[in-house]
């Protein structure tokens, strides 16, 4: 008879007792979190907070994908990553950093910008993708492959003292990022934080909020952005949801989606 | 005419300066409104200059900009945001 490896590493589990104690998430909700594989594209300012919060609430396996080394301007938000650190790869320092708080968690680092071909590899066999990246193309590619696998895509942005945030997930009814905006505005137009700026902790809020989602969404438990669009002001102390649905003439996920080629 | 409150986010607020607005309008769809709110100022003008990415909820759902303004009280104006 074969004996199933234990599913927990000698001594981890009482450092999840809190988790536990919750009913929605409990020995079955910690159990999923465990067995769960999540891919965060994006270790700057929004995946620090994402990585530290999956790292630290036991997520069994977490790749990073990141191309970016470490910069003296990324230490103002980026809480992810140190001064001693300044120049290493940001997925190596993001590595070291989840190393320190759990290391039972299975952290693989990639440095890489994110294409078609290694977005597909990637993305096949994740519980949940994670969108932390910086450029609306990379967005765009990064849903085209979730769509065409059947994946979820929790997708957070920011700009300036705002953030977007909601779950991406056309194989289960709710609108894919091509749905909600279907027209790439012009280069001006796409602000990024080097060229607009970005007030510090707001990565943190919104990227707190997209680990709460995750935690959520692998155990089961409450109530999913699946078809609400988040949206908060933290110039303004407001925060909306605005309901949204998917695009019967959507060209990623709709009946009629050109395959990419 | 009606009441109606309408919101801006992400560089539309950032252009016209301010994050909402309450105005008094005829309009009688999404499209209208943007005609209408493009001559109130200068700043408007640069805002809705290239609306083609941005998206609008009417009461907090979401529409085109040939949806009917008809009972609606709010008008939320998002574009995508970008950084991470």
């Amino acid at each position: 008879m074969e004996i199933e490896a234990p599913l927990y590493g000698e001594g981890e589990l009482p450092r999840y007792e809190r988790h536990i104690l919750l009913r929605e998430i409990g020995g079955q909700g910690q159990a999923r979190l465990k067995r769960a594989r999540v891919l965060v594209v994006g270790a700057g300012g929004l995946g620090a907070p994402v990585l530290l919060y999956l790292a630290a609430a036991g997520v069994g396996r977490i790749t990073v994908v990141d191309d970016d080394s470490v910069s003296l301007s990324n230490l103002q938000r980026q809480v992810i990553h140190s001064q001693q650190r300044l120049g290493m790869a940001k997925v190596e320092s993001a590595r070291i950093a989840l190393a320190g708080i759990n290391p039972y968690v299975t952290v693989v680092p990639v440095e890489a910008r994110l294409d078609r071909t290694r977005a597909a590899d990637l993305i096949a066999g994740q519980t949940l993708v994670i969108d932390a990246t910086d450029n609306l193309p990379t967005r765009h590619l990064l849903n085209a492959a979730c769509t065409a696998a059947g994946v979820p895509l929790l997708s957070g942005a920011i700009s300036q003292w705002e953030g977007q945030l909601t779950l991406y997930d056309p194989a289960n009814g709710a609108p894919c990022l091509a749905c909600l905006f279907p027209v790439l505005p012009p280069d001006e137009l796409q602000v990024t934080c080097t060229s607009a700026g970005v007030m510090g902790a707001l990565p943190g809020i919104l990227g707190a909020m997209m680990a709460a989602e995750a935690i959520k969404e692998i155990a089961g438990a409450g109530q999913s952005l699946h078809g609400r669009l988040l949206l908060h002001d933290a110039l303004w102390g407001e925060t909306r949801q605005i309901a949204i649905h998917r695009s019967a003439g959507c060209p990623v996920c709709g009946p009629c989606r050109k395959d990419p080629t | 005419m009606v009441t109606i409150d309408i919101l801006y986010f992400a560089w539309l607020r950032e252009r016209i300066d301010e994050p909402r607005e309450r105005i008094l309008t005829s309009a009688a769809s999404v499209a209208d409104l943007v005609a209408e709110l493009r001559l109130r100022s200068e700043r408007h003008a640069a805002a809705f200059r290239d609306p083609a990415s941005v998206r609008v909820a009417l009461d907090q759902r979401l529409a085109d900009f040939s949806a009917s303004l008809c009972g609606v009280r709010e008008v939320a104006f998002f574009p995508p945001m970008t950084g991470g």
